[in-house]
Parts: structure tokens; C-alpha cells; sequence
């Protein structure tokens, strides 16, 4: 479809890459239409939480388990993490060294650790106070959808050092461009469905 | 059985082990042969490690047809149960219960899913003048998952027992509390590796009808047929994610002690029914759009007319897609929810009628003055016509809450779904594979045998179903193993021989394969064009070559090939031939399949290490693509041409035939045009 005139938004490689060009935007494209069919479910997991906020069945509730100054900070180095993305993308675009892209994507790795690793902890002191999935309905549904965003940022995780490591061997052919491209979409994702859950569980749920 | 030597175990426990026999001895004949011929390396190389979209549509349609006979058979097992089924019957509650499961969950998941991906991987592509499909590994992989789980509920006859609770596996009876044992854990993995498959199936058609049109080819010039494929992927990308959590949620709770749906501690049941039902609904457009492309195309050719009302064609489809979200708590409205919420919903339903009508009256207009010919395509399209309308209106009927409240849960509402799966889905796709079999396998299917076969599967299934109708009238619930009001017992009758009838049916499609492959050669179709047709997809020789076009077609109007054919531009040789590049086999389909297939079984009967050791694989696997570069491999220009020669130069001695003559040898697929009865 050369002749159309629609490009794929934020791609601008340009028609100067001919064929390359198509190429990138069809695969740009299919991640968009994946992307939508995963937020499909993860409307369909916020869902079953909103509707089981009340199935406690005298278990512990939000008031109980919630700790909000941690997920704050998880929610901090979540948006800095998508910052750090943000410029490596950039030095991907402008065509910066590679040193400094690695170094960005090396960061941008760190902090989604780090969000990992004070989420972790979250679960353990919410064990700690009897929340386990089991007990309820309630922490059955909490322990699905924000344990499912985790997962995401895991497989995010194990996708960037990957990515390095096919630059590593590699250097940055069209693949591994087409690769940072979509984990940044990715990754931004990510951050866009944490924010909807800091907003529905933890503030509506301590409000 | 062998301890309590009862006659009903003795009867059910024969029964069974037939069947288990059945998959044991399919499995060893298919080896054998395969080992006896030497086809192992042909069967690894040509086709499961292929990435070429035609040759993933024959295996898919492939899998639907085995699948078929399996489903087929377990319902005349259950008419039987039932002809016999006053105080009692041969089969126990429990053997009944798993034949339901079993067939309403190959039928919807693989049988009907594969079939319908399998005829838009090999047509659509062809329709829009692409290569392949926009990711062609991914394609394989999909496939990969959806045999995967069909593998599962194969095994599943054979070691341990399927779930009895249903095809839709309502908890909490599915809860580890009621159903302990394994059949819950392969429907939930089954069908979650389906449900990814077609996830993907989804994303990659949608993207593939966006991006890799031919030039020229704009949305309004698409053939019906591309334009139902689109909107049923845009369905499955929807509709695909919430069985997923659903099968995922009851997964947890099984096996976790998760409570989403249990009885005790917070659970809620309703929260399954409603995601359920988000993916059940819209999977029922899934199923019947690619058919109404199928129709639409199969109409507009065997009445030698354009399609009329395209415009409104293409509008009642999106129309349809979007309300199939809509309506999804038609399924429950029983279950106590508010009769405001009901009304909404009752209305919702009743409206996906109009664009349906819609659809029913341009097929109708289009046969007007047409010149119709009698094909078995047509014949298939015609009774779907006419039993489709009378289904549609039992579904207006129960789309009212207050009539569905008389007649939830009878066999009203199985008849209404057959009347509706089975002409719609069932004949839309047996007629598919009726008119491409010469596109993909460069022969046609015997006439005589085809028209046997349709004829018995419309009578056989006005037989079989337009007495449930009765039944539940009269009262009879549906999923019933017995009954004690003999005044059910002529109509059961009368079904079962419905039923026996389409057994009938099915031994003609067999017999008219095995027929039409051993006298292939009277029925070569070669130059590609055996029915006149009017789509992209005849424009090329018959089977394809791998790259599908030598020249990427320019796009001129609606009906495609047949306005190259009217001003002269079909069958033309090309100045210049380019190089082709095209995507090289790739073993991660069928290793994706093994490895979910593995990971499932691992899951179903709680062997753990199984289940680390291939989830473990499946990421290495995918991490190992990723390092993948040398992925694509160059057919050079000169084959091309060659290729494309040798099929020109059979086209210039084939004699072009009119359509009085499509039915005889002398059909070459090269099709005599009807405003100046000549061929370039």
C-alpha cells in the first residue's frame, strides 16, 4: 500500500526507506491492534474487581492492606521508568550512540525492577495481614489484576534485556529498532494501565 | 465397569472404550501409512513448518473436518439416547453429560473456528492481491495453539474424562467442589489455547486486510467475503479476551483456592456468566459473518451478477459486529436481574434481525433475474436461505424476555441455535469448501455425490431440529439424559432419524472426496477459472503458486477479475518479473503447538515439573526467534516467469467453456465470457 497517504503515528521513517518503511508500519501497526486486545483484558479483570470490592466475607479490606506511601513510590519509578524510555527512543530517533541508548534502556531496566521488587514486598506485607487470595472474593480479584499488570512489566522486563542483548550481537538492524519501538509502546502501556489502577484500587479504594 | 457389572456400565463402558479405541487406532493407521509411504519428511517440510497462508488454511480446514466426524457422531449418540430416553435409555447421566460437553465445545471451538480461519487464511489473502497474510510465522503459530487444543479434547477420550458441565462450563457445578476430577482442567486448557490462537488469528487477518491490499483494491472495492473476514477478526480481537480470563479466573479458582466464582467467601458466579457471555455472543458473529461472505460470493457467481446492495451488505455487517456486543445478557435473563435491564437487552437482540433481513433481501435480489445455476454451492445456499429466515425468527421470538422466560432451558433453544449454527455456520462453510476445493487442489469435487450429501443435510436437519422445536414446547428441558412423558417419544424419533440422516451426509462428503480425488484427472481445472468467478482469488492458476501473484494486480472497480475479464486485461504475460521475497519455513508453529499442548496436559493432571519444564521452553523458543535474522529466502525472477509461462501457455490451449458446461470435463477452468462470448 505504498500510495496511501496514512503512515502509522510516531513511526516517520519516511518514505525515503521505501520498502523498509511498509514493512515497520504493518508491524507497528498489528502491536497497536494487540495492545487494544490487551487492554480488553484488562477492562475485563478491573471489572470483576470493581464488582467483588465488596465480597470481602469479613476478611481484610482495602483499609486494612493497602499501603499507600509504598505504592507511591512504585507509582514514581513506574512514570520516571517511562521517562527513561522516552529517551531512549529519542537517541533511537536522532540516532545518538549506541552507548547512550543502552545506558537509557539500562535505566529504563533498574527502575521497572525496582517498581517490581517494592511491589513484591506490597504483596508480602498484605500476606502478612491475612490478605491472601484465598480468603475472599475480594482479595481473590485484587490478586488478579494487579499481580496480572507485574506479570506484563516481567515479561516487559525480560523482553528489554533481550532487546540488549540482540544489539549486543547485532548492533541495531531494522529488527531490533522495530523491537525498541514496540517494548516502548509497551512499556508506556504499562504505565497508562498502572495509573487506572492507582486510581481504582488503591485511591477509590481508600477514599 | 468391571467391578459393578451392571448392564448400563457394560453398555456406557463399551461405548466409551469404542471411542477411546477409535482415537488409539486413527492415531497408529495415521502413523503407519505415514511411515509406510515415507511422508514423515514431506508431511514436516511441505506443510506443518510451512508459513504459506494456503497451505495453513488446508490444515485448518483439515483439523474442522475430523473434528466434524467426531462431533457428528457423539450427536447421533445422543438422539439415540434420547429416542430411547423414555425412563431411561443406554447411556448414564454422567457419559450423556460429557457428550454434550464434548460436542458443543468441538463444534463452536474446533470445528467451527478452525473451519472459518481455515477458508479465510486460504481466500482472503488471494481476494486482496497479497502475498501472504501480514505475519505469516504467527499464522503458524496460531495454528500451532488451536491443534494443541484440539489435540487435548482427543486425548481427553482416551485418558481420564472431559468436563460434564457443559461446552460453556458454567461454575459453580465446575467448581473443584462439584467436579473434582480433570474434565473441568481440559475444557478450561483447551480452550484457552484456542482462544489465544484465534487471538492472534484476529490481529493478523485485521492487519493484514488493512496494510496488504493490492493497489487499487480501496474498502469499498473489497469482495464481501474479505469484508466479513475483517469484521469477524475485529470481533475476535474483542471477543477473544474475556473467555481468556474467564477459563483463566476458573483456573485460579481450582486450582489456587482462588473465590471468583465459588459459592462461599465472596464468590460470584454472575461475574462468569457476564464474561462469559461478553465472548459468547459476539463468537456467534464470529462464526455466521465468514458465512455470510461465503453466500454473498457464492450467490453473486452462480447467479452470474454482481452482488446487489453491496453497499448495504458491507453496512449490515459492521452493523451486526457492533451490536454482537451488545446483547450478551440475552443469556441469562432468567437469573434476577431487573426486568428494565432485561427490556434493554430484549430490544438489543431483536435489532441484529434488521441487518440480517437486510442481508437475506440483497441475496434474494441478487439471484432475481440472475442467471441461477443449480450448483451444490448454491444448492447449500439456497436452503440456508430459506431455514436461516425461519431461525432467525425463533430467535426473535426468544430475544422477548417474557416468551424466553416460558422457554429457557428446553430444547426450544436447541433447536433455535442449530437452526441457526447449522445452516448458517455449518452449510456456509461445507459450501466454501465445495467452491474453492478446485482453487486449492486444481480439480473439482464430484457433482452427484455433493448433491447427494447437501440434500441429506437439509432434510436431515429439518428432521432432526424442527422437532426439538415441539418438544420444547411441550416441556421437554434441554441436557435431559430421560424423560418420563411417552408422548414425547414419536418426535424424538423423528429426530434421530433426522440425525441418522446426516450421518448419511457426512459418508457422501467422504465418499464424494475419495471419488473426486481418484478421478481427478477428468476434472483438472488448471487455468484457475472453473465457475466464472468474480474475485482476485480466480485470476491465478488453480492450486496457486506460492507466492500467490506473479505480478501484484492493479485494481480497477468492484468484481475484480471479472472486469479484467470484460475488457481483455485477464490472462495477461507481464514485461518484467520481479524478484519475490518470501518468509522461510519455520518450525516455531508446530513447536508453539507441541510445547502448549504439553504445558496443558502438564496442567490438567497437576504434574508440575512438566509444567515448568514447558513454560521454560516457550519462553526460550520465543527468546530464540527474537535472535532470528535470517528469516526470509528470494524466489528469483527468472522462476517466476517460468512458472508463470507454463501456466499461460496451458491457459492459451485450454478451451474456453460456457457455463452450460461447467459440470463436464471439458470445464478447464477457463470460463467463456458471456457479454462477447470470447476469452482473450
Amino acid at each position: 500500500m505504498s500510495q496511501q497517504v496514512f503512515k502509522h503515528p510516531g513511526l516517520n521513517l519516511g518514505p525515503a526507506h521505501g520498502r523498509d518503511n511498509d514493512a515497520a508500519e504493518t508491524v507497528m501497526f498489528g502491536f497497536w491492534v494487540f495492545l487494544m486486545s490487551d487492554s480488553i483484558l484488562f477492562s475485563m479483570v478491573f471489572a470483576t474487581y470493581v464488582t467483588s470490592l465488596n465480597s470481602t466475607a469479613g476478611g481484610p479490606g482495602p483499609h486494612q492492606l493497602y499501603d499507600i506511601k509504598s505504592v507511591f513510590i512504585e507509582t514514581l519509578l513506574l512514570l520516571a521508568s517511562s521517562f527513561t524510555f522516552g529517551m531512549a527512543s529519542l537517541a533511537l530517533k536522532y540516532k545518538r550512540s549506541k552507548a547512550r541508548l543502552i545506558v537509557w534502556l539500562a535505566v529504563t531496566l533498574v527502575l521497572g525492577v525496582a517498581f517490581l521488587g517494592f511491589e513484591l514486598h506490597d504483596f508480602n506485607s498484605m500476606f502478612a495481614k491475612g490478605g491472601i487470595p484465598s480468603r475472599s472474593g475480594f482479595l481473590s480479584a485484587f490478586f488478579d489484576l494487579v499481580p496480572l499488570h507485574g506479570l506484563h512489566v516481567t515479561a516487559a522486563c525480560v523482553w528489554l534485556i533481550c532487546l540488549v542483548g540482540q544489539i549486543a550481537r547485532y548492533g541495531l538492524d531494522t529488527k531490533t529498532k522495530l523491537g525498541i519501538m514496540r517494548l516502548s509502546l509497551f512499556w508506556h502501556f504499562l504505565d497508562i494501565v498502572w495509573i487506572a489502577m492507582f486510581s481504582v484500587v488503591y485511591l477509590a479504594g481508600l477514599a | 465397569m468391571l467391578q459393578r457389572p451392571t448392564e448400563s456400565n457394560i453398555i456406557n463402558g463399551c461405548i466409551a472404550t469404542a471411542a477411546a479405541s477409535m482415537v488409539v487406532i486413527g492415531a497408529i493407521l495415521l502413523v503407519t501409512l505415514l511411515t509406510r509411504y515415507k511422508l514423515w519428511h514431506a508431511l514436516w517440510s511441505d506443510w506443518m513448518t510451512s508459513v504459506d497462508h494456503k497451505k495453513i488454511g488446508i490444515m485448518y480446514v483439515t483439523i474442522a473436518l475430523v473434528m466434524l466426524v467426531r462431533a457428528l457422531i457423539e450427536a447421533a449418540l445422543m438422539r439415540g439416547q434420547q429416542a430411547f430416553g423414555l425412563g431411561g435409555g443406554f447411556l448414564s447421566p454422567d457419559h450423556f453429560a460429557q457428550l454434550f460437553s464434548t460436542h458443543g465445545t468441538i463444534m463452536t471451538f474446533f470445528m467451527a473456528m478452525p473451519f472459518l480461519t481455515g477458508i479465510i487464511n486460504y481466500v482472503m489473502p488471494l481476494q486482496i492481491g497479497a502475498r501472504d497474510v501480514s505475519f505469516p510465522v504467527l499464522n503458524s503459530i496460531s495454528l500451532g495453539l488451536t491443534a494443541a487444543g484440539a489435540a487435548l479434547v482427543m486425548v481427553s477420550l482416551v485418558i481420564g474424562k472431559f468436563s460434564t458441565g457443559g461446552w460453556f462450563g458454567y461454575p459453580p457445578y465446575t467448581e473443584a467442589t462439584f467436579s473434582p476430577g480433570v474434565g473441568p482442567d481440559y475444557w478450561i486448557w483447551a480452550l484457552s489455547l484456542a482462544s489465544l490462537g484465534s487471538t492472534f488469528t484476529g490481529i493478523n487477518f485485521a492487519v493484514t486486510i488493512y496494510k496488504e491490499r493490492a493497489p487499487g483494491m480501496n474498502l469499498t472495492r473489497m469482495p464481501l467475503f474479505t469484508w466479513t473476514a475483517l469484521c469477524t477478526s475485529v470481533i475476535m480481537i474483542f471477543a477473544m479476551p474475556p473467555l481468556t480470563v474467564a477459563t483463566a479466573q476458573l483456573a485460579l479458582d481450582r486450582y489456587l483456592g482462588f473465590h471468583f466464582f465459588t459459592n462461599a467467601l465472596g464468590g460470584n458466579m454472575m461475574n462468569f456468566a457476564n464474561l462469559f457471555w461478553l465472548f459468547g455472543h459476539p463468537e456467534v458473529y464470529i462464526l455466521i459473518l465468514p458465512a455470510f461472505g461465503v453466500y454473498s460470493e457464492i450467490i453473486s457467481t452462480f447467479s452470474g451478477k454482481t452482488l446487489y446492495g453491496y453497499l448495504s451488505l458491507v453496512m449490515a455487517t459492521m452493523a451486526i459486529a457492533i451490536l454482537s456486543f451488545t446483547v450478551w445478557l440475552h443469556h441469562f435473563f432468567t437469573m434476577g436481574q431487573s426486568a428494565n435491564i432485561n427490556a434493554v437487552f430484549g430490544i438489543a437482540s431483536m435489532l441484529i434481525g434488521i441487518p440480517t433481513g437486510v442481508k437475506i433481501y440483497d441475496w434474494m435480489l441478487t439471484m432475481f433475474r440472475g442467471r441461477v445455476r443449480f450448483t451444490v454451492p448454491m444448492v447449500y445456499s439456497i436452503g440456508f436461505i430459506l431455514l436461516f429466515v425461519l431461525g432467525g425468527m425463533t430467535g426473535i421470538l426468544l430475544a422477548d424476555p417474557t416468551v424466553d422466560y416460558q422457554v429457557h432451558n428446553t430444547v426450544f433453544l436447541v433447536a433455535h441455535f442449530h437452526n441457526v449454527a447449522v445452516p448458517g455456520v455449518l452449510f456456509g462453510m461445507i459450501s466454501a469448501y465445495h467452491f474453492w476445493f478446485p482453487k486449492a487442489f486444481g480439480f473439482r469435487l464430484n457433482e452427484r455425490w455433493g448433491m447427494l450429501s447437501a440434500l441429506c443435510w437439509i432434510f436431515g436437519f429439518m428432521l432432526a431440529f424442527f422437532p426439538l422445536y415441539a418438544l420444547g414446547l411441550m416441556g421437554l428441558p434441554r441436557r435431559t439424559v430421560a424423560y418420563a412423558q411417552p408422548s414425547y417419544v414419536p418426535l424424538e424419533w423423528a429426530a434421530f432419524l433426522g440425525a441418522l440422516l446426516i450421518l448419511v451426509a457426512l459418508a457422501a462428503l467422504a465418499i464424494q472426496l475419495w471419488v473426486s480425488i481418484k478421478r481427478r484427472n477428468e476434472n483438472r481445472v488448471l487455468a484457475g477459472d472453473p465457475w466464472d468467478g468474480r474475485s482476485l482469488e480466480w485470476a491465478v492458476s488453480a492450486p496457486p503458486p506460492e507466492y500467490n501473484f506473479a505480478v501484484i494486480p492493479v485494481v480497477k472497480g468492484r468484481d475484480a477479475f471479472t472486469m479484467s475479464k470484460e475488457d481483455g486485461s485477464a490472462y495477461q504475460r507481464a514485461d518484467t518479473y520481479k524478484d519475490i521475497e518470501l518468509p522461510k519455513n519455520s518450525a516455531m508453529g508446530p513447536l508453539i503447538g507441541l510445547i502448549g499442548f504439553v504445558l496443558a496436559f502438564g496442567l490438567v493432571w497437576h504434574i508440575w515439573w512438566i509444567v515448568i519444564l514447558a513454560f521454560a521452553a516457550a519462553i526460550a523458543a520465543m527468546i530464540i526467534r527474537g535472535f532470528a535474522r535470517d528469516t526470509t529466502r528470494i524466489v528469483p525472477a527468472q522462476d517466476v516467469r517460468q512458472q508463470s509461462d507454463r501456466w499461460l501457455n496451458a491457459v492459451a490451449v485450454a478451451t474456453a467453456i460456457s457455463r452450460a458446461d461447467e459440470r463436464s470435463p471439458a470445464n478447464d477452468g477457463l470460463a467463456q465470457h458471456q457479454a462477447n462470448g470470447v476469452v482473450p
